[in-house]
């Protein structure tokens, strides 16, 4: 079954991209092309990374824990989106100019933040084989691959810092990721309470 | 000359076909480049045919504006294309999507249309948008227009100096400034129900740089009526500025002795300052000024002084702080 739906899953997150071409090709990418390309590469990056955080409290709630074997793809598809989205701004934007791309880096506060989100994902997605897995030790690899609660919420204060005066859109996005994020919240005090109340059973 | 006002009354079903052809001609032939192209690149799908057979009726839907002349004030820089220009629109009053204002405003009314003429002026006023067409005779300017965003367009505007109705309006001597208000209305402009910025929106201009020639008082644009997604009735076009600076849809003209407040420095005052001019030097607090996109151009080209005007206007501003004065 498995077998069956991770093709599935691998082009449907392509999907996005092949939407893009096909504009692309067909002038419908509107009057600033760049722009659509950049904004929608922005996009699919951290709807990815939203996905990929929404996977764990999926599975939990719905307790479907199969679902576990898409989240590395999912993890990587943000990174790949993210990538675009980088290396659109660092060629057609600063015609890969180092000096350049690294004054802006520095001195704009929405570029540093996402920068930073996209160096983030960096360890995750070389970490990302079962051999780091194994490597690593189960307890470190998640610890590392915590970095993702940072790399999302840099990414959406990226957005939040570039916009003019509508905040609507990045604001959904830190809608979802709060929602996400005090799900792990919730779950971590309620597991500490658990294990807090065993210790006391075992006590008495 | 003295007919001008009521050609310009014409609906389109009075305007003989004579007149658009060449328009749609030229546009079919873009049309037609862009799907040989597409087939040359064997890309071409029934999508792209389709568009191609019945090209998209907005791009036809202006009233020609007769005895227009040229202006010396035209750059003969590439006119972008003009469907870049009615769908690509940064209009907050309809949407803060590029391309929402192209599909909102298409309703929206500009007759009957009065521009109301207060604060310090002889006498107040209220004029009619065709009393006002009828004020000179429309030129063709044909300037660069630079986004605060980092991008820009070259459009051929109608219009005269706004000068020409300053002049009418006869501000008295204490008059230093002139401010310029947008409609106010929710239902018809659908983006003022959210309070993203403050309405209705307000930009101002000194006194001797409303009186500039270059400052357009603008009413048409691709030698036609001015586009409602583009500030039709009327607008003003002030080339060295930022566009945000252009105020649309104008409804109300005000001389004051005070620097008026504009709706972008209320919105966020240490990112948009009263003079807004144009320049490379004065980075936005959050991106670079120094460069813009062309609208069909790949890379980035560098952004000029007063937008490429300085020769004109430097003179305006010589002794001040332009990174004070942003």
């Amino acid at each position: 079954m498995l077998r069956y739906l991770k093709p599935v899953v691998f082009l449907a997150c392509l999907a996005p991209l092949g939407w893009l071409v096909w504009r692309g090709l067909h002038d419908a990418l509107g009057a600033n092309p760049i722009e659509a390309i950049t904004h929608s590469t922005g996009d699919c990056t951290l709807t990815f990374l939203l996905i990929t955080l929404s996977v764990t409290p999926l599975r939990k709630l719905t307790r479907q824990y199969w679902l576990i074997n898409f989240r590395r793809m999912l993890g990587l598809f943000a990174f790949f989106y993210g990538t675009l989205h980088l290396l659109i701004w660092a060629y057609v934007d600063k015609r890969f100019d180092m000096h350049d791309m690294l004054a802006d880096v520095v001195k704009r506060r929405f570029i540093t933040a996402g920068m930073t989100a996209f160096a983030l994902m960096i360890p995750l997605a070389l970490t990302s084989t079962k051999w780091s897995i194994r490597k690593l030790g189960g307890k470190r690899w998640q610890l590392l691959h915590r970095l993702i609660y940072f790399s999302a919420t840099a990414g959406v204060i990226h957005y939040i810092w570039l916009v003019k005066a509508d905040l609507k859109k990045p604001l959904e996005y830190a809608s979802v990721l709060a929602v996400l994020m005090l799900y792990r919240l919730v779950a971590w005090i309620i597991s500490r309470s658990a294990a807090v109340g065993k210790v006391r059973a075992s006590e008495g | 000359m003295k007919d001008r006002g009521s050609m310009l009354l014409k609906k389109s079903q009075d305007v003989r076909s004579s007149e658009i052809t060449p328009k749609s001609l030229y546009l079919n032939r873009r049309k037609f480049l862009a799907g040989a192209a597409l087939a040359g690149a064997a890309a071409a799908t029934g999508a792209g045919l389709r568009e191609l057979i019945s090209p998209s009726t907005t791009a036809l839907a202006g009233t020609k504006i007769d005895g227009i002349k040229k202006s010396p004030f035209s750059t003969t820089e590439t006119v972008t294309p003009y469907k870049d220009v009615t769908t690509y629109n940064n209009y907050y009053e309809f949407s803060t999507d590029k391309d929402g204002p192209a599909k909102l405003a298409q309703n929206f009314r500009t007759r009957p249309w009065k521009v109301k003429i207060d604060g310090l002026v002889d006498k107040k006023q209220e004029l009619d948008i065709d009393a006002i067409l009828k004020m000179a005779p429309p030129e063709e300017r044909i300037y660069r227009h630079r986004c605060v965003e980092g991008w820009s367009i070259v459009v051929p505007w109608v219009g005269f100096s706004l000068s020409e109705l300053i002049k009418r309006a006869n501000p008295t001597s204490k008059a230093k400034f002139v401010e310029f208000t947008t409609i106010l209305d929710m239902s018809q402009m659908p983006g003022q129900q959210r309070n993203v910025l403050q309405w209705p929106y307000v930009e101002g201009l000194r006194m001797d740089e409303a009186m500039h020639p270059l400052a357009l008082l603008c009413f048409g644009m691709y030698g036609e009526d001015l586009p409602n997604q583009d500030g039709a009735p009327l607008r003003v076009v002030v080339p060295w500025k930022y566009g945000f600076k252009s105020a649309k849809a104008i409804v109300r003209i005000r001389f004051t002795d005070r620097q008026p407040l504009n709706t972008w420095n209320i919105s966020a005052p240490t990112e948009y300052g009263f003079y807004s001019n144009v320049n490379p030097n004065v980075d936005h607090p959050r991106w670079s000024q120094a460069k813009e996109r062309r609208l069909g151009e790949f890379f980035k080209r560098p952004t000029l002084m007063f937008n490429g005007y300085a020769d004109q206007v430097a003179s305006l501003y010589t002794g001040m702080d332009l990174k004070k004065n942003f």
